[in-house]
């Protein structure tokens, strides 16, 4: 009986997912919101990459929330995991070929990540994704040198300051007395709004995105450092 | 038949089978490593739909960091399921 009710409530869910994904127009020009965005994005916000101007812009407070949530769960597994005795991680050391790649790739790797998120603006990505990059490559040392160490309270300032430069942006906004996160800097003096190949070019975004990256850079770090020395 | 239809019909292909590999192995490292096989072929899939921020998120979360945290705690728990 309940395995009959199961299968029948299956095949209702799996009707109206399938009715649904037929009627998704995939490829063809977006309409009503969507194509308001892809219009009034260059003009309005600066931003030449739409996803980002609704990120940043449009739906900027919403990042705020997703920054605070991600610092939130990173406060919490920071605290389930402290040992005051300061461990160290237990991994053995890797061998000398992933050694001396990871040496030569781990740069590259964070430069990608800083180059993602400080050209959010213009290129696909931005702060999460380009703090995420980061994350892994210092990840990947980790793995490979046991003597490798990131300064915590260094980490933990990191943080703090980009938490401090988003809010205070965004109060900026305040003070020159239109809204919360309100692009300040777009609209009169500045020039090339909406167009490629401009770093300077959309406002407060990029500034917040690189705060952003910052910020969930240093998290992810933490994190994952945190979680590799609780091995035995 | 283009090349790309091709492609997304095979990346669709190996999500499925990644997903059930995943769910029937009871060794849990090779399954964490199925769900990381999702999330490379997912990854295609949305640049395919020229979604590339997604890509990027879903690259660098579902393939690395989440992978990782999955094997850390396999590692302090049990590594075959019963």
């Amino acid at each position: 009986m309940r395995k009959a009710l199961a299968i029948l409530l299956l095949v209702i869910v799996g009707y109206y997912f399938i009715a649904i994904f037929l009627n998704v127009p995939f490829g063809n020009k977006p309409k009503g919101v969507g194509e308001y965005y892809l219009d009034k994005t260059p003009t309005q916000t600066g931003a030449a990459n739409a996803v980002t101007a609704i990120v940043v812009s449009y739906r900027g407070f919403d990042t705020l929330g997703e920054v605070t949530v991600l610092f939130l769960a990173a406060t919490g597994l920071g605290a389930i995991l402290f040992d005051k005795k300061g461990k160290k991680r237990r991994l053995q050391n890797a061998s000398i070929i992933v050694k001396e790649t990871s040496r030569v790739i781990y740069p590259l790797i964070v430069l990608l990540g800083a180059y993602v998120f400080i050209h959010g603006h213009l290129t696909p990505g931005g702060g999460f994704q380009g703090g995420a990059i980061i994350a892994t490559g210092v990840l990947l040392m980790f793995m490979s040198y046991r003597s490798f160490e990131t300064n915590h309270g260094a980490l933990s300032w990191i943080e703090s300051l980009a938490g401090i430069t988003f809010v205070s942006l965004g109060l900026s906004g305040l003070i020159w007395g239109t809204s919360f996160l309100q692009n300040i800097l777009v609209g009169g003096a500045q020039q090339n709004l909406g167009q490629l190949n401009h770093l300077v070019s959309a406002g407060i975004i990029p500034l917040i995105y690189i705060a952003v990256g910052f910020k969930v850079g240093a998290e992810l770090t933490a994190l994952l450092d945190n979680m590799l020395k609780t091995i035995k | 038949m283009n090349w790309v239809e091709i492609l997304t019909v095979a990346l669709c292909l190996l999500l499925i089978v990644a997903a059930i590999f995943a769910v029937y192995q009871k060794d849990l490292i090779l399954a964490v490593i199925g769900t990381s096989a999702i999330s490379v072929a997912l990854s295609a899939l949305y640049f395919i739909l020229q979604a590339p921020d997604v890509a990027l998120t879903e690259a660098a979360i579902g393939v690395a960091l989440t992978t990782i945290i999955f094997v850390i705690t396999i590692k302090k728990t049990k590594r075959y399921e019963e």
